[in-house]
């Protein structure tokens, strides 16, 4: 039976995890490591820095427990859903939410509704919004939620994010901490503002080298995935640096923190530089703090990765951990090719499919559907000639909404059918028939893959 | 009081059990959750939903329960009868919602090489003790700390809220 009342870090004997949490709770603060009898105390990584500044206690390091307040609750149709937060928080009774400012509501998973239960979701979500004086309401012409809440300005270095949606993890590429919740959790922030947290370890990842022609940030967090695994990162945060970090643009960056969770993580943090406050700055008035590392901050792993020679990589069914160079499955039949959701249908991804759809035709075994994350990203589309491009090449566009990425709507997969998607998971039954298969991949390769027909790396068509 | 000993037969899974396995993304909107139910865990054990009895045990390899934060996947493993759930490891997020609804779930390092399928177990939730009743033997799984325990206890975090709202 292991120990498990040995305490936090700076410790002696080796704390014991429990589901990756050490189990001594509100224990007093063992933020001081002892070197040669003296007491020093450690440095903190971004993740312990934020959850403390939310926190009443004046330092927590990882494995300490807080009861932290939120900045923003960001909810999508898990609000209206027959167990979801709206029925639960009813059932509490309470007259009002916390602070109806502090929520960002929206519709994005099935929008717009494409049966009559997801309308009556919907209809729940609307009704809520109302009675409560929800005021930051997005309903179906906005977006999905990690698109949303970045774009309009809901997301500043330094703060504290909960979502009912696992993918929040997205918010970190501005240097926030950003994790998903269930609707239960949800319902206690609605009613609190609050909630525990367990600080979490950190793995610092240092990814270096000049990105490669037509490598995106997707490339790279499934070759991450590929390194640590599905559960590489469970319980822990993600600290992301590195020439190439710098290099990847706000919705690279976006990409690489949406599925640190697939590998687990708790949270994905790109440390916030010029590019975060020029895109922060442009989207909000809200006053921030910049929270960066120390110097000696712990982390419980440090890994590199070198991408200079990286070729685009494909997760194969059914994990995105699954992922190998495209050369690998190369020539393997598609029936559909699917370019959206809120790991890529972002503005640099239509941009990219654009450029190699540009005067061509695609395949005609392929259906190939394009999805824009938002309406600003729609519009801004509409403005470069993307759209067109897309349409004249065979696409099929549709207005934001997460669409097939979930198994909704606008484009599921029959059984024995093969689709390449930028989507987030490849799961069993994820895009429909759990006899069909999903390949995950860039926009670069899924567009390329749409002009031939087949799972195509994007380097050979130029 | 809290039912701290859960006695069952098990139904041993793979890893990466995830939350599009526990229920398909298609079934998500249904508003009849008695319907939903019929999917839980089709792709992993074909026409589980019938065949799961009340208090009977999910044993699992690592990282159970990953994926999307959708709170019905636990849920209705608690309304089709799961007493427990006992992993190698748990997708946190899954983790949490489990102990927010009042769903046992309890992390034990090799679980999966120790037992069969159909394996009686019975669970101290307390001690973190699993007692293999089929083979006589004895697994540490971790204890949950007390204040999870004091969730599940209460049978969930919002009815533990009510009470400390009393
Ligand atoms: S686009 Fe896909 S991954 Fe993103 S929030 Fe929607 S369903 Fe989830």
């Amino acid at each position: 039976m292991p120990d498990l009342h040995s305490g936090g870090r700076g410790f002696k004997s080796r704390p014991v995890h429990f589901a990756n949490w050490k189990v001594e709770i509100y224990s007093q603060n063992n933020n001081y490591s002892q070197k040669n009898g003296d007491v020093t105390e450690v440095g903190m990584t971004i993740a312990e820095k934020i959850l403390t500044a939310h926190s009443p206690k004046q330092r927590a390091v990882a494995g300490e427990f807080v009861e932290a307040k939120v900045d923003w609750a960001m909810v999508h149709e898990e609000l209206g859903t027959p167990n979801g937060v709206a029925h639960l928080f009813e059932s509490l009774g309470y007259e009002k939410v916390w602070n109806p400012k502090r929520i960002v509501a929206l519709l994005d998973h099935w929008v717009p509704a494409p049966s009559v239960d997801a309308a009556e979701i919907h209809k729940t979500c609307r009704q809520f919004v109302k009675k409560y004086g929800v005021s930051n309401w997005f309903d179906m012409n906005a977006g999905i939620c990690h698109q949303i809440m970045p774009e309009q300005g809901f997301v500043c270095p330094g703060e504290l994010i909960v979502g009912t949606d696992s993918h929040t993890t997205t918010y970190g590429a501005l240097g926030a901490f950003s994790t998903g919740v269930g609707a239960t959790d949800m319902t206690v922030v609605f009613a609190t503002g609050k909630l525990w947290f367990k600080v979490p370890e950190t793995i610092k990842y240092t990814i270096s080298g000049k990105l490669p022609k037509f490598i995106s940030g997707k490339d790279i967090i499934l070759r991450i995935l590929k390194e640590i695994g599905t559960d590489g990162a469970v319980y822990k945060a993600i600290e992301y640096y590195g020439h190439t970090v710098k290099q990847l643009s706000i919705d690279g960056r976006m990409t690489i923190c949406n599925m640190g969770v697939e590998a687990g993580a708790k949270a994905a943090i790109v440390p916030p530089d010029q590019k975060t406050t020029r895109y922060v700055k442009a989207r909000t008035k809200r006053a921030y703090k910049i929270v960066k590392a120390d110097k000696d901050a712990e982390y419980i792993e440090k890994r590199d990765l070198e991408i200079s020679n990286l070729e685009p990589q494909v997760a194969k069914p059914p994990t995105p951990a699954n992922s190998v160079p495209v050369t690998e499955v190369e020539n393997t039949p598609i029936d559909e090719a699917f370019i959206g959701s809120c790991t890529g249908g972002r503005l640099e991804d239509l941009a990219v499919a654009a450029k190699l759809l540009k005067g061509k035709k695609t395949a005609k075994n392929v259906r190939f559907i394009v999805i824009p994350a938002s309406y600003e990203i729609f519009l801004e589309a509409e403005k470069k000639g993307i759209i067109r491009t897309i349409l004249e090449a065979g696409g099929i566009i549709e207005s934001p909404t997460c669409g097939p990425c979930t198994g909704g709507h606008l484009g599921l997969l029959a059984a024995d059918e093969t689709a390449i998607a930028t989507v987030s998971r490849n799961f069993v039954g994820r895009m429909g028939s759990p006899k069909a298969k999903v390949y995950l991949a860039s926009a670069a390769t899924v567009a390329a893959s749409a002009l031939k027909g087949k799972i195509t790396n994007p380097n050979t068509l130029g | 009081m809290m039912r701290t000993v859960i006695k069952g037969k098990t139904w041993k899974l793979g890893d990466d059990i995830n939350t599009d396995l526990i229920l398909p993304g298609p079934y998500l909107t249904m508003r009849d959750t008695e319907q939903m139910m019929q999917h839980v865990l089709e792709g992993a054990i074909p026409r589980f939903a019938e065949k799961i009895r009340k208090g009977e045990i999910i044993v699992a390899g690592k990282n159970f329960g990953s994926g999307s934060s959708r709170e019905i996947a636990p849920l209705l493993l608690k309304r089709l009868g799961v007493g427990a759930v006992v992993a190698e490891s748990f997708a946190r997020i899954f983790f949490r919602n489990a102990i927010n609804i009042g769903l046992p779930v309890i992390e034990c390092k090799d679980i999966s090489e120790k037992i069969k399928s159909g394996d009686v177990l019975e669970i101290n939730l307390e001690t973190g003790t699993i007692k293999n009743v089929s083979r006589k033997e004895n697994y540490a799984g971790t204890r949950l700390p007390k204040f999870l325990l004091e969730i599940i206890e209460a049978g969930g975090a919002l009815k533990r809220l009510r009470q400390s709202a009393q």
